[in-house]
C-alpha cells in the first residue's frame, strides 16, 4: 500500500519500500485497484464520501498476507477508522472484509521488526540524521523505538536526538488548511528543533508531515533535507 | 463589569489573533513546559497509574449508564443530611436558584469558590445584573476578575498573564474592589499571593453567603467534595451562613469508596502535585459546624444531550483536571480564548459542541477541527477520554448537520477527492493530469533553479504562505510500477 | 416549573432518554492497590512526603508532645484549641463559637488529626473531638498538628476506608498554596500558612 500522497508526490519514498523489501527477501506486489485508505475524508468529517474509497481499498488488498505501508497515518487510518467508516455504511459485508484486512496492515518498520523479525536491513548512509516521530506511529499505532532501532543498524548513520521529539508537526491532514497559522506556528518550532538537532536529514516514517515539515525548513533557506525512513533503510 | 465569550469569532480566526501576541505565548509556553514536566515526574511515581485510569474511567461509565439512579439517591442522601436540593435544566434556572437564596437572606455580596459549571452558567453577570456583587476568590480569578478579562485555561484561569502583569491588575484594580494593593507590591509571586490574601480576607470573614461547585457527589452519602490549594475554598464552605452548590449532573460518583481512585488521579493530573494542599467534604449541614443551610443545585445545561451522544457521552467523565490542555500543542500556541468557551483545549474542543450541539453556529462548529489530531491529550487523560475519536466524530456531525442544503466549497473539494478515490482508473487519470502540471511547474521552476513551489493560488495558498510545496512527481509511483513492473526500484 | 413539568422529572426524563439501550452494568476493574501493610518506613515516608511540601515536621515520643507543642508556639501567643485534645497548650483558647473575626486575632491552632497518609504527605481532619469545626483550623495563620505514628496508612485507599463520609472532612497536604501565577508553587494565600505537625510515636 503505497498511499494516495506518496504515489503522486513522493514516489522515491514508495520506491524505495520495493527496494528494501526486495533486499530483504519479500515478495512485493502493487495492487493496482489501490488509491487512498480515506483517512482524507475520515479525519474531515466526510464519512458517507469514504465508504466507496474504503470499499475499493478491501477490494485491492483481500488475499494478501500481510500489506505494508510506509505511513503510519495510513496504516492508523485503516486499523482504527475503517472500522468506523464500516459501520457507517450499514453494510454488514463490507464490515467483515475489513475486519479480515485492518489487522494485516503494517507500517514500514512494525513490519521490519515484528513480522521480519530484522533490525539490521543492511544499510548505509553515512550522514548526520534525526528522526521525527509522527503521532500516528508513535500514539496510534505504538510503533515505540522500532524506527530508531532499525536506523541505529545503519552503516554510517550518525542519530542526534530532537529536541521535543514526540510534539506533533501541525500537519494534522486538512487542519494544516483550515488553521494554517497554527500549523505553521507548530511546523516552525518543529522546525527550529530540527535546524537545534545539527541534523543534515530529518528522517520520518510519513511524507505527509515530512512535506510539512521540510516546506518550512526549506522556506527558511535551512539547508536540512527531509527523507522518509524508507528511502534511508533502502540506501546502500 | 465582566466579559463573556459572547460573540467570539471561529477558532481559526481567534487563533490568528492570538498567534500574533508575542507575550502570550512565551507566558504560555513557560507555564505548559512547567506544568507538564510536573505532571510527569508525580505520575511516573504511581506504579499502578493505569490501573488508576482504567478504574476512574470505568466508575463514571458506570455512572453515566444509569445516571438517573445515581441522581435519585444523591438527592435522598443529601436531603436526610439536611439539605436542599434543587435541579435545572439551563443556565437560566441554574441563575435563579443561587439569585434567589442570596435575595431570601438579603445580601447584596456573595463569596465564590472556583467552579467551572457556575462559569460555565455566567452566574456572575446574572448576579451583577440583580445588584448582588460575586466575588471570586481563587487567585486566579480574581486577576481575570479584576482585569475584567476572560478565563483561559481550566485550573489556572490567569495563565495567559504573567507576574508583571498581574503585579500591574493588582495596582491598579484592587482598590475599586475592595482592600487596595499595598503600595509596596512587586512582582514577587509570594508578595502577589500576600496581596490576594489581604484584599480577600475581609470578605471571607464578613461573607454571609458562599458559593461553590463541586468536584465529586457521593450519592450513597451525600457528600460533596471540593478539591483546591489556597485555602479560599476552605473559607467560602465553612465561614458563612449559608452555602450553595452549583454541581453538574455527571459529577455523581456512586460511593465514598470511588474517591480512593480520583483523589489520586485528579491531583497529579491537574497541578501536578501528589496531593493538591486541600481538600474538602461535607454532607449537608452539620450541626454546629460550617453553613447551617446548605443547597445543592443539580445542572443539566447540555448534559443530557450530551450524554445522548453514542460516540461524544465519554466526554461527561472529565473531571476537568486540565492536563490535556497543558499537552495540546495546538493550546500551548493559541490560548484558551481562541475556543470562546470557559472550556477551552482539546476537552472544550468535544465538550462545547456536545452541550451546545453542532449545525448552528460556526464557532462551535469550527472547534472539533481546532486540533491537529496528534493524541497528545488521549494519552494523558487520567480517565482515558479519547478525545480524538470523538474528535473526528463530531467532524462528521458538522459535516452531515447541513446535507441536502448547498454544499460548501470544503466539500465539493472533497466529494471530488472521494469520487477519484474510489476507483485506481480515476485516480490514474487524476495523476496523469497533476503529473503533467508537475513537469510544466518543474521545467518552468527549473529555469530559476529551484525545486518546489513558492505559492499556489486559490485555495492552497493557506499552505504557501509560510510553507513550499512539493511539486507534482513527474510520474507517480503507479506509472513507474505499469512501465517497469518494480523491477528498476 | 415550566410548562407544568419540574426540572427534576425533565432531567430524569431526558438522561434515560439519553441513555436509552446501552444501559448496562459496567465491571470496575479494582486491580489498582487497594490495601497495603503499614511499616517503620511508611512512618519515615509520611515525614519526608510532608516536610516536600514544605510543612515543618518534629518527630518525637508521645510522652514529649506537650513539651514540642509549648516549643512550636510563639512566646505569648493566644491558640485556640477544640475540647478534646488530649495534651496542654500553652495560652490556650478553648474554641467557646469563636467568631471568624475573633479567630482571626488569634495567633494560632493546635489540633490531632484523624489519619496521615505516607505516599501524598496528607493529613486528614473529620473535626470530632480533638480537631475542632472547619474554621478553627482554617483562620489562625499557624496550625500545629499532632499526628500519632499508628495514624499513619500507605495510602489514598487506606485512608478512605477509615473515614466516615457523613463527617466533614478537610485534607492537608503542606501550608496553603497557589500555583496560579506562572504555575510556580507558592506558599502561603488563604489558609495558614504555617503548617506545623508534631509526628509522635
Amino acid at each position: 500500500m503505497v498511499t494516495c500522497l506518496n504515489d503522486a508526490l513522493f514516489p522515491d519514498a514508495a520506491k524505495a519500500v520495493v527496494r528494501l523489501l526486495h533486499r530483504l527477501g519479500v515478495d512485493v506486489e502493487f495492487p493496482e485497484g489501490q488509491t487512498c485508505c480515506g483517512q482524507p475524508m475520515v479525519n474531515t468529517g466526510y464519512v458517507e464520501e469514504a465508504v466507496p474509497v474504503v470499499r475499493n481499498f478491501v477490494d485491492a488488498f483481500a488475499g494478501y498476507d500481510a500489506v505494508v505501508t510506509p505511513s503510519g497515518s495510513c496504516a492508523g487510518c485503516v486499523r482504527h477508522q475503517h472500522a468506523i467508516v464500516g459501520r457507517r455504511s450499514g453494510d454488514v459485508a463490507l464490515q467483515e472484509r475489513i475486519a479480515e484486512t485492518s489487522p494485516r496492515v503494517y507500517e514500514l518498520s512494525e513490519f521490519l521488526v515484528d513480522v521480519l523479525g530484522v533490525e539490521d536491513v543492511g544499510a548505509s548512509f553515512p550522514h548526520t540524521v534525526t528522526y521525527h516521530p509522527t503521532c500516528h506511529s508513535l500514539r496510534l499505532l505504538g510503533v515505540g523505538d522500532r524506527p530508531t532501532r532499525l536506523l541505529s543498524q545503519v552503516r554510517g548513520l550518525r542519530l542526534r536526538e530532537l529536541p521535543q521529539a514526540s510534539e506533533c508537526c501541525g500537519f494534522g491532514g486538512t487542519f494544516a488548511v483550515k488553521n494554517a497559522d497554527t500549523s505553521v506556528a507548530m511546523g516552525s518550532d518543529k522546525a527550529r528543533h530540527v535546524r537545534e538537532s545539527g541534523a543534515e536529514v530529518l528522517v520520518a516514517g510519513d511524507s505527509s508531515c515530512l512535506m510539512h515539515i521540510g516546506g518550512l525548513l526549506g522556506r527558511q533557506r535551512s539547508g536540512v533535507r527531509v527523507m522518509h525512513l524508507a528511502e534511508v533503510l533502502a540506501s546502500t | 463589569m465582566t466579559s463573556t465569550f459572547v460573540g467570539m469569532p471561529a477558532f481559526p480566526e481567534a487563533a490568528r489573533t492570538a498567534l500574533g501576541d508575542s507575550q502570550l505565548r512565551a507566558n504560555l509556553a513557560h507555564a505548559t513546559s512547567t506544568i507538564r514536566a510536573k505532571r510527569a515526574r508525580v505520575v511516573g511515581e504511581v506504579d499502578d497509574w493505569e490501573q488508576l485510569r482504567l478504574a476512574g474511567a470505568a466508575v463514571k461509565d458506570d455512572v453515566l449508564l444509569h445516571l438517573d439512579e445515581h441522581l435519585v439517591r444523591l438527592e435522598e442522601a443529601l436531603t436526610a443530611n439536611g439539605a436542599v436540593v434543587h435541579w435545572a435544566r439551563d443556565a437560566e434556572e441554574a441563575c435563579a436558584v443561587v439569585a434567589e437564596v442570596a435575595r431570601s437572606h438579603g445580601v447584596d455580596e456573595v463569596v465564590k469558590v472556583k467552579s467551572m459549571a457556575t462559569a460555565e452558567i455566567e452566574l456572575n453577570e446574572h448576579l451583577e445584573a440583580l445588584g448582588i456583587a460575586a466575588w471570586e476568590t481563587d487567585l486566579a480569578e480574581l486577576i481575570v476578575q479584576l482585569g475584567e478579562d476572560l478565563p483561559s485555561h481550566i485550573l489556572v484561569p490567569a495563565i495567559h498573564r504573567n507576574r508583571a502583569e498581574i503585579r500591574q491588575i493588582f495596582t491598579d484594580r484592587m482598590a475599586a474592589a475592595g482592600r487596595p494593593a499595598p503600595d509596596d507590591l512587586t512582582d514577587e509571586p509570594a508578595r502577589l499571593a500576600e496581596a490576594a490574601r489581604l484584599h480577600l480576607r475581609e470578605k471571607f470573614l464578613r461573607a454571609k453567603v458562599g458559593v461553590s461547585g463541586a468536584n465529586f457527589a457521593v450519592a450513597d452519602s451525600g457528600t460533596l467534595v471540593v478539591v483546591e490549594s489556597e485555602g479560599n475554598g476552605r473559607m467560602c464552605l465553612t465561614l458563612p451562613e449559608v452555602l450553595v452548590s452549583v454541581v453538574g449532573i455527571e459529577k455523581v460518583l456512586p460511593t465514598w469508596s470511588d474517591l480512593e481512585v480520583f483523589l489520586q488521579l485528579l491531583p497529579r493530573s491537574s497541578t501536578g502535585e501528589r496531593m493538591n494542599p486541600y481538600t474538602s467534604t461535607w454532607a449537608g449541614v452539620q450541626p454546629g459546624d460550617g453553613p447551617q443551610e446548605v443547597h445543592v443545585v443539580l445542572l443539566d445545561n447540555g448534559r443530557t444531550r450530551a450524554l445522548a451522544d453514542e460516540v461524544g457521552r465519554q466526554a461527561l467523565r472529565c473531571i476537568r483536571c486540565s492536563a490535556c490542555l497543558n499537552v495540546c500543542p495546538v493550546y500551548e500556541r493559541t490560548g484558551g480564548h481562541s475556543y470562546g468557551s470557559v472550556y477551552p483545549g482539546p476537552i472544550g474542543a468535544i465538550l462545547n459542541p456536545l452541550l451546545r450541539g453542532v449545525g448552528t453556529d460556526e464557532q462551535t462548529d469550527s472547534l472539533p477541527y481546532a486540533s491537529s489530531l496528534c493524541g497528545a491529550c488521549y494519552e494523558v487523560c487520567p480517565v482515558r477520554i479519547d478525545i480524538p475519536s470523538v474528535l473526528v466524530d463530531l467532524r462528521a456531525q458538522v459535516v452531515d448537520a447541513p446535507r441536502g442544503g448547498i454544499p460548501k466549497p470544503e466539500a465539493v473539494a472533497l466529494q471530488a477527492a472521494a469520487a477519484a478515490f474510489s476507483s485506481a482508473a480515476r485516480m490514474s487519470l487524476a495523476e496523469k493530469v497533476s503529473g503533467f502540471a508537475g513537469r510544466l511547474l518543474g521545467w518552468q521552476l527549473g529555469r530559476r533553479g529551484r525545486t518546489s513551489l513558492r505559492r499556489i493560488p486559490g485555495p492552497g495558498a493557506g499552505w504557501t504562505d509560510a510553507r513550499d510545496a512539493p511539486l507534482p512527481a513527474a510520474e507517480s509511483f503507479r506509472s513507474w510500477w505499469k512501465r517497469t513492473g518494480g523491477r528498476d526500484a | 416549573m415550566r410548562d407544568g413539568v419540574s426540572a427534576r422529572d425533565d432531567i430524569l426524563r431526558d438522561v434515560r432518554r439519553a441513555v436509552g439501550e446501552a444501559r448496562r452494568p459496567v465491571d470496575v476493574p479494582r486491580d489498582y492497590r487497594r490495601e497495603r501493610v503499614v511499616e517503620a518506613a511508611t512512618v519515615d515516608l509520611f515525614a519526608e512526603r510532608v516536610a516536600d511540601y514544605r510543612a515543618e515536621v518534629v518527630r518525637c515520643s508521645l510522652d514529649e508532645v506537650e513539651a514540642r507543642i509549648a516549643a512550636a508556639l510563639p512566646p505569648h501567643a493566644q491558640v485556640v484549641v477544640p475540647d478534646g485534645l488530649p495534651w496542654a497548650v500553652p495560652g490556650a483558647v478553648p474554641d467557646d463559637r469563636l467568631t471568624p473575626a475573633h479567630l482571626d486575632g488569634l495567633d494560632g491552632v493546635v489540633t490531632g488529626a484523624t489519619v496521615g497518609i505516607a505516599e501524598t504527605g496528607t493529613i486528614v481532619l473529620s473535626h470530632g473531638p480533638g480537631e475542632g469545626r472547619r474554621a478553627i483550623t482554617l483562620v489562625p495563620d499557624l496550625h500545629v498538628c499532632v499526628v500519632r505514628a499508628d495514624q499513619v496508612v500507605a495510602g489514598v485507599p487506606d485512608a478512605i476506608r477509615l473515614l466516615d463520609p457523613t463527617r466533614p472532612t478537610t485534607w492537608i497536604s503542606g501550608p496553603s498554596a497557589t500555583s496560579d501565577i506562572e504555575l510556580d508553587r507558592v506558599e502561603g494565600v488563604h489558609g495558614p500558612r504555617t503548617l506545623l505537625v508534631i509526628l509522635a510515636g
